[in-house]
């Protein structure tokens, strides 16, 4: 019988030869990702225990990336925790180097891999045709300690890519068009693998975008072919060119989709729910307040320079205030080589470090009462970005970077 | 100006605006708002105890740091009837005197005082501590104005006629 | 008849020849500044106090920086605020992520020599960089001034600091400041002008006299002056003379304390927690681990300031484990920065890049701190609980030692 890519990764990882939806299996997993946003909470269970052990330290990578840097004493207080940690137990840590999963991707993630990681944006390592997935801190620990966990093993959306992207529509239209289509729960529990001739006319940066907010449609995770272009990115970053998995051609897949990507158009998620999907030409004049161009989904090289193409030599508009954070320290390096960075500050932009921002609307960029922020980021659920009574629109780079030069929600070729 | 008794609370020299009001509560919306944090770095508990006319007894320099002007705010807002201390802030000064705070500065009680004692103020004339007086300057004219206006709002609303 | 600057720049604004210390004056201010943290209640008492407009657009600007990027829900609402009064008012001088109000001030030409300026922020002092005398007030006061365009001051007395000679290697502008404070007392310049006159602030750039500036408010200075060169003419945008507000130094003025340095007797030094007139020579701190280090502040977030730190960096990386965070003070100095590769050295190095602002040193987000961690810092104060909690250990230095302390994980100035 067939088996899906998320079956022959779980069949490898169970060591098993085959694996299928429906059935759980005991894994062993090839990365522990734990970022400041939950680690002191796994910290403090883990020290509760009565044999204190890690696995496999080699396996841990730990990212400070929420609130970079810090905000209040509570904040300093659970990152020097696990900063602590990290360092008495000889822990891989990156403080202030980007989002944690952008830095999964740029530096650790193999093809085949199962990887777990206490954040629910895990599902954006499918490009590099691993199997990444959220998970809470006691299936967190409980990896930690013993190195491996039991999965359910998903039955799999499949989603054929025909055709190019056009008319100023970008991957993250994709991928929200398509959230809008199957709806917030669309894949609850599922895979979502992403095949066909179009895939070779998207970027790896488009790639991760679309895998990484799968989980907006409820996805355990997403999942595509290790090609050429996969290759290629994992050569530039310094690691093997190793194969992924490709579906069995007698595969049983729960449900295909087959998606014409010309077909795509810009669009936006309106509040409160990423599903709550429309063409921009559809709510422009929705006057905003902040616009924020970064986040694990959008903060990619590619999608700085579409934002600085489109503002070049323009300015921000009056009054808005433009967030633009690079999602990792070498999108910042290449940003600055580009010239992107200037380009972005002469127009009035406010360029952040490198971290989650206000896509996880904590410390930096926090909208009030009342106000409107578009964002690249990946939710937009009420009070994400701060007061309760706020709104997030959701967008493209180029949808973004256009709003912000206009003071309200704009398309791209109209600014 | 008339004359007051209150409980006296101890503090030290160089008791800076942020002691006063940390910067973190700035943006709350009003002075009310922000009482609860008053001496918060330094010591928490006092707005909590601090009861309406109580008196404040503090070393040099009092008020230096920012221009902050929630800090003689938050002082009045906790019910302070007036601080004396060695010397004050300038800008800490001229703040408090605009929003009608009584300021003292005198050097020769802070030896013999101690928390919880009950003073006696005579403002422009005297301290009085267990009988003892101890002698206290009065406001330049300006300023004196300024405080009978009840500070620098009222003066102006006077000026443009609307009270 | 003698005069110490403060007298000479009063008796211009007030055209009086006759002003004197201790004498009480209504002064016409050139330019008033407004930030983002007092702006609504400004706005407020404004309107409170019956006024309908400000007396002089042109001389009012409004700058967002203690807030930017909002770190609480309520920030926006001041940015709000601001926006509405400054539409309101008519005030175009709005700057809404440029940088630090005292950066801007002087690079802007806000403030130029010979001004009269005032701030809501106690830093304001930092303009007597380039021959204005500025101070902080409150909100109060400012809305006053909005509506009458005046203010009431008692013409300080004068502390003059002479300092000759030159200063050694890896000494800067801000070991100086911190010398002289620590001399003084945090209250020893209380009520008071400093003047600063000598070949050693000749031989200073504009930048590190705005450090120095800025700082004297750390003694309780009313203001810290230095008088005009040709440099501050031409950082300022004026022709150095008397006219124009450049005042020469003719060392006649009444001064109530004269304070005399050689140059080269200064070594590196920091303020130790928590008190900025605790100061202590580096080489005396030697095992002092550090967590953090933040460079930035309107003391020392200048491109000079980043320049330093950045060629002790230079294909070096900050300690494991600690960071090292980079603020710029404003908007051209972070694009030069970026162009002159300042930035990237900086970011090779392992450093948190921030938006400029006022960023950690007011406290409200930018790296804050938590029980039993020490930072090094380069801005103005280190008081209890300014960057976290009251166990936070706060150590004032120069960008040269914040560089060296981050490489090390240890306070250090080689």
């Amino acid at each position: 019988m067939g088996m899906t890519i998320a079956e022959k990764i779980i069949a490898r990882a169970a060591k098993a030869s085959e694996a299928h939806a429906g059935n759980i299996y005991v894994v062993e997993l090839d990365h522990l990702m734990s970022n400041d946003g939950t680690t002191h909470l796994t910290i403090d269970m883990y020290n509760k225990l009565k044999n204190k052990q890690i696995y496999d330290k080699s396996k841990l990578v730990w990212i400070v990336d929420h609130n970079v840097p810090c905000d209040s004493p509570k904040t300093a207080a659970s990152q020097k925790k696990m900063r602590d940690f990290a360092k008495e137990n000889g822990i891989t840590f990156h403080e202030g180097d980007g989002i944690c999963h952008e830095l999964m991707i740029e530096k650790y993630i193999n093809p085949k891999e199962l990887i777990f990681g206490a954040d629910s944006h895990t599902c954006s390592y499918g490009e590099l045709g691993a199997f990444g997935t959220g998970v809470g801190c006691t299936d967190y620990l409980y990896a930690m300690v013993t190195g491996k966990s039991w999965v359910l093993c998903p039955e799999t959306l499949r989603f054929n890519f025909t055709g190019a992207l056009q008319n100023g529509a970008t991957a993250r239209d994709l991928i929200l068009t398509i959230i809008g289509r199957i709806g917030a729960n669309g894949a609850n529990y599922k895979a979502m693998e992403f095949a066909g001739p179009g895939m070779k006319n998207l970027t790896m940066s488009d790639r991760i975008c679309i895998c990484n907010l799968c989980v907006e449609a409820g996805a355990k995770t997403a999942l595509m072919e290790v090609d050429d272009i996969a290759k290629a990115y994992l050569k530039e970053h310094g690691r093997e060119a190793a194969d992924g998995f490709v579906s069995d051609e007698d595969a049983v897949f729960e449900k295909v989709y087959d998606i014409d990507l010309s077909e795509i158009v810009p669009v936006v998620a309106k509040p409160h729910f990423v599903d709550n999907v429309s063409p921009v030409s559809e709510v422009e004049d929705v006057k905003i307040n902040e616009a924020f161009l970064g986040s694990c989904n959008n903060g990619r090289i590619e999608d700085l320079r579409l934002g600085a193409s489109i503002i070049k030599g323009k300015k921000v508009a009056e009054g808005v205030r433009f967030l633009v954070s690079p999602a990792s320290r070498d999108v910042y390096d290449r940003a600055m080589a580009e010239g992107i960075i200037e380009t972005f500050m002469d127009a009035g932009a406010i360029v952040v470090n490198p971290n989650c921002s206000v896509c996880w609307g904590s410390c930096q960029g926090v909208i009030g009462e009342g106000e409107v922020l578009i964002s690249t980021g990946t939710r937009n659920f009420k009070g994400r970005a701060g007061d309760k009574n706020s709104f997030v629109y959701l967008g493209s780079a180029a949808t973004v970077t256009a709003s912000a030069i206009a003071g309200k929600i704009a398309r791209a070729d109209k600014v | 100006m008339a004359s007051f008794t209150g409980k006296v609370f101890i503090l030290g020299d160089d008791i800076d605006t942020d002691i006063i009001i940390p910067t973190e509560y700035l943006a709350l919306k009003t002075i009310e708002d922000m009482r609860p944090y008053g001496f918060y770095p330094l010591r928490p508990e006092l707005p909590s105890l601090i009861k309406p006319g109580d008196i404040i007894v503090a070393g040099n320099n009092f008020g230096c740091g920012s221009s902050r002007e929630q800090a003689p705010e938050v002082i009045k807002a906790l019910g302070v009837s007036c601080v004396i201390a060695k010397s004050f802030a300038r800008i800490f000064y001229r703040n408090s005197i605009n929003n009608g705070l009584l300021l003292i500065e005198n050097s020769d009680i802070q030896d013999k005082i101690k928390e919880g004692d009950e003073l006696t103020v005579n403002p422009g004339q005297d301290l009085v501590l267990n009988g003892e007086s101890y002698k206290i300057g009065s406001l330049p004219e300006n300023l004196m104005d300024i405080l009978k206006e009840g500070g620098l709002v009222n003066a102006m609303k006077k000026r443009n006629g609307v009270i | 008849m003698g005069a110490t600057l403060i007298e000479k720049i009063i008796r211009r604004n007030v055209h009086d020849d006759n002003v004197k210390a201790g004498d009480i004056v209504f002064v016409k201010p050139d330019r008033v500044m407004i930030h983002d943290i007092f702006i609504p209640f400004v706005a407020d008492k404004f309107h409170e106090m019956g006024f309908k407009k400000v007396w002089d657009q042109d001389k009012v600007v409004i700058i967002y920086d203690h807030m930017v990027p909002a770190s609480q829900v309520d920030d926006t609402r001041h940015f709000r605020r601001g926006d509405e009064f400054a539409k309101e008012q008519g005030i175009v001088h709005i700057h809404r992520a440029d940088g630090i109000c005292h950066q801007l001030m002087p690079e802007l030409r806000y403030a130029t020599p010979g001004d009269v300026v005032f701030g809501t922020d106690s830093h304001t002092v930092t303009y007597g960089g380039v021959s204005a005398f500025s101070t902080g007030i409150g909100y109060t006061e400012m809305a006053g001034i909005l509506g009458t365009g005046e203010l009431w001051i008692k013409v300080p007395e004068t502390i003059r600091v002479n300092v000759n000679g030159r200063l050694p290697d890896g000494v800067t502008s801000k070991d100086v400041i911190l010398t002289i404070i620590g001399d003084l007392t945090a209250a020893g310049a209380t009520y008071k002008s400093m003047e600063f006159a000598g070949d050693t602030f000749d031989a200073m750039s504009v930048s590190e006299r705005l450090t120095m500036a800025n700082m004297t408010i750390e003694a309780g200075a009313k203001c810290g002056l230095f008088y005009a060169d040709e440099k501050t003419a031409e950082f300022s945008g004026v022709p150095c003379d008397e006219e124009h507000g450049c005042f020469k130094d003719t060392n006649d003025g009444d001064y109530v304390k004269v304070m005399n340095y050689k140059a080269e007797d200064f070594v590196p030094v920091a303020a130790c927690p928590s008190q900025v007139d605790k100061i202590r020579p580096i080489s005396e701190l030697k095992d002092i681990k550090i967590d953090q280090v933040f460079i930035g502040s309107c003391t020392n977030g200048r491109l000079e300031d980043l320049r330093a730190a950045a060629e002790i960096l230079k294909g070096r990386h900050v300690a494991p484990y600690v960071k090292l965070i980079v603020t710029p003070a404003s908007r051209s100095i972070y694009n030069a920065a970026v162009r002159d590769g300042i930035m990237k050295i900086f970011n090779d190095a392992g450093a948190i890049i921030m938006n400029p602002g006022c960023g950690l040193c007011c406290g409200r987000a930018g790296g804050i701190l938590t029980d039993g961690e020490t930072v090094v810092a380069t801005n103005n104060r280190n008081f209890l609980g300014r960057m976290g909690t009251n166990k936070v250990n706060i150590y004032l230095a120069s960008p040269v030692t914040a560089a060296h302390s981050a490489v090390a994980g240890y306070v250090r100035s080689v």
